[in-house]
């Protein structure tokens, strides 16, 4: 383990700007932390979490993908992609940090996203763990520890130091690199304690998904509550945009007078043209909608991945949503753990 | 190393003959630029074609792995791509990835079987591929019934094809059908389902039924009525797609995604998934 005082923070992303472009939370007008690049007396948000998540970084919202020239009856393809530059993430939380293995297992099993895979390749992300978990916290109902986030490099805030551990050879590279002082792990041992006692009482603390996970589509499909949870949904896809676990995406063009771009956008379940089709819709209500943005994360994504969920707890959809509704009402309520 | 092969960016072809099939069905035929097949396939795979400018769509390969120089698709004009396709010329190109899904088990669940197979309209697309494929290998099955029905005799698609080659074939009895009387047809006249019930089909076969969702539904209550069980009939699903890699978050029905895990499904498995499709 390393230590650093915080007023070293600025040398530190001075010196790893050297060689690749630091993210970190930052207060915009609004006082909203948004990720914003580091530049000489840019100031880390004291805030709990950005309003989006890094997502974005790694999977854009808007992404061009391919361009088409067209002359007559002849089509050329351009492969526009080119290599990612070298960026650091600093300041995610343990819950962000869990959505990269969701994402990671749809994007980088075969076939390949290449897209996703080289920023992940060139991105390298630095966690800090969590002193003032929120009320709309639940990232230990997945059993991830926001006292302990993984990540390339976790760093613990104490008053006024730093303490980094490397995770990855990625992290421990770019931690050599920076030449801190080693130190022992009391310090970050007895803060882990403290918050660990503070994650115990907050309120989702005994939220469970004892009632959902793989082989549970029969149980909970057909439920009646379903159409309850839905009936003021207004199909805004708020949740699907700030959920950092949220993958979906559609596929479009656009002519730039020089040829054509394809493009990918993200794309909301919650949307009603989503599965709209030449011979219909499979999902024709808003009631059907809605059960598959909770049943891919709470059955679904598990049936496919060894029992790992594709929620982190992270709380953006119960902040967000114009009417109050989330994923943790429908695990209380189709969980029946209310 | 991570600008890898991307599944996303596709190949040009070139459309080397149109075949108007029927009123809204042209069969296609493509190969890359250089005059070959564009990649391997097995019967109920697909591919997906684009134009720029106009958009991406997922079509059945209708033409036998067995067929090594080109690929065929047969498209019912529909929307954007399907009628822009419908008014290209041959020469012209376009672009095509794949190919995508699970195909038909015609090397292992269907060797040694009796095979019967149900289309209706397009449906007979992604059946052709399996017919003709198991035509080829002729051998390695026991007899086959195919069973066609469409709106009218015009509606019929590939009827050349199916008069001349496979109702000649021995040991492949050919049944067609269509919806109401007309001038010039002195086949059978009738639904889809009404007739495979009306020809009683000894269940010691397996059956693949393609077609609209409501002929798919009765037949499948036909079959079953004549002891078919549910382990030895397969279909193929159609739901709206887009990448065709199961990333989108597009197709799936339950915890299957119907692109990769799809379209070929049994309806044993079928049944363990949510009524969503
Ligand atoms: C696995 C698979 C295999 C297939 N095989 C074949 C095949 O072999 N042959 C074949 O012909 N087809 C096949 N299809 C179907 C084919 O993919 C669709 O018909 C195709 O998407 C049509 O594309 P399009 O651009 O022409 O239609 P689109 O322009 O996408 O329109 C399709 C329909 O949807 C409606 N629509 C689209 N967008 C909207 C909107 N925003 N609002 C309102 N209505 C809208 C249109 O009015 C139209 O009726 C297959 C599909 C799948 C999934
Ligand atoms: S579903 Fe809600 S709480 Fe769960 S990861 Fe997505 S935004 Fe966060
Ligand atoms: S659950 Fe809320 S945020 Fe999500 S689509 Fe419905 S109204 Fe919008
Ligand atoms: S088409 Fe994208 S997941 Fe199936």
């Amino acid at each position: 383990m390393f230590k650093c005082s915080i007023d070293s923070l600025d040398k530190i992303f001075a010196e790893i700007s050297k060689n690749a472009t630091v993210y970190l939370p930052v207060d915009n007008d609004d006082g909203k932390a948004v990720y914003t690049k580091w530049e000489n007396g840019v100031k880390w948000s004291n805030e709990l979490n950005t309003v989006k998540s890094l997502k974005d970084f790694f999977f854009p919202q808007v992404e061009n993908l391919m361009e088409f020239k067209v002359e007559g009856k002849n089509i050329e393809i351009k492969d526009i992609r080119t290599e990612s530059e070298d960026f650091v993430v600093f300041g995610v939380r343990a819950c962000d940090v869990r959505s990269f293995d969701i994402l990671d297992r749809v994007f980088l099993v075969e076939p390949c996203d290449s897209y996703y895979a080289n920023r992940r390749e060139h991105g390298v992300i630095i966690s800090v763990a969590c002193t003032r978990p929120s009320e709309t916290c639940f990232c230990n109902t997945f059993g991830i520890d926001a006292t302990s986030p993984n990540g390339d490099i976790t760093v613990w805030k104490t008053e006024d130091a730093l303490y980094w551990n490397a995770n990855t050879e990625k992290g421990k590279a770019l931690l050599d690199k920076l030449n801190l002082d080693e130190c022992d792990d009391s310090a970050v041992n007895e803060q882990k304690a403290k918050t660990a006692e503070i994650m115990k009482r907050l309120p989702l603390a005994s939220l469970t998904t004892e009632n959902f996970g793989g082989g549970k589509t029969d149980e909970l499909f057909n439920r009646p509550e379903w159409k309850t949870l839905s009936e003021s949904c207004l199909g805004c896809g708020t949740c699907t945009f700030v959920c950092p676990t949220c993958q979906c995406y559609d596929i479009k063009e656009f002519n730039n007078g020089n040829g054509v771009i394809r493009f990918r956008c993200w794309d909301s379940c919650m949307y009603s043209d989503f599965t709209k089709m030449a011979h219909g819709n499979n999902r024709l209500s808003q009631v059907e909608r809605f059960r598959q943005r909770f049943m891919h994360k709470l059955v679904y994504y598990p049936e496919n991945n060894e029992g790992i969920f594709g929620c982190v707890g992270c709380g953006r959809c119960l902040a967000k949503c114009p009417i109050s509704m989330n994923i943790v009402k429908v695990m209380k309520t189709i969980g029946g753990n209310d | 190393m991570s600008l890898m092969k991307e599944p996303l960016i596709p190949v040009v072809g070139v459309i080397t003959d149109v075949r108007i099939d029927t009123p809204d069905i042209k069969t296609f035929r493509v190969v890359t630029p250089d005059g070959k097949k564009a990649f391997d396939h097995m019967p109920g795979q697909c591919a997906m074609l684009s134009i720029p400018g106009v958009g991406e769509a997922m079509f059945s390969i209708t033409s036998s792995p067995t067929n090594t120089e080109y690929m065929e698709f047969s498209i019912k004009k529909c929307g954007c791509v399907t009628e822009w396709l419908h008014q290209a010329e041959v020469g012209q190109q376009i672009t095509l990835r794949g190919p995508y899904g699970k195909n038909f088990p015609v090397d292992d669940a269907f060797v040694g079987q009796n095979l019967l197979f149900v289309a209706g309209g397009v449906g007979l697309a992604p059946l052709r591929s399996v017919i003709n494929y198991c035509r080829h290998y002729r051998e390695r099955y026991g007899t086959i019934d195919i069973v066609y029905g469409s709106r009218s005799k015009d509606d019929l698609l590939q009827y050349k094809e199916i008069i001349e080659e496979w109702a000649t074939d021995e040991g492949v009895n050919v049944h067609l059908t269509i919806d109401r009387e007309q001038e010039g047809w002195d086949g059978h006249v009738g639904f889809v389902p009404n007739y495979v019930k009306e020809l009683g089909f000894d269940t010691n076969k397996t059956a693949v039924l393609c077609g609209p969702p409501i002929m798919i539904k009765f037949t499948l209550d036909g079959l079953y009525s004549l002891g078919f069980e549910k382990t030895q009939v397969y279909t193929t699903l159609e739901l709206k797609m887009k990448c065709a890699i199961g990333k989108c978050g597009r197709c799936n029905v339950g915890s299957k995604y119907v692109c990769k895990d799809g379209p070929v499904f049994r309806f044993d498995e079928l049944d363990e998934l949510p009524d969503e499709y």
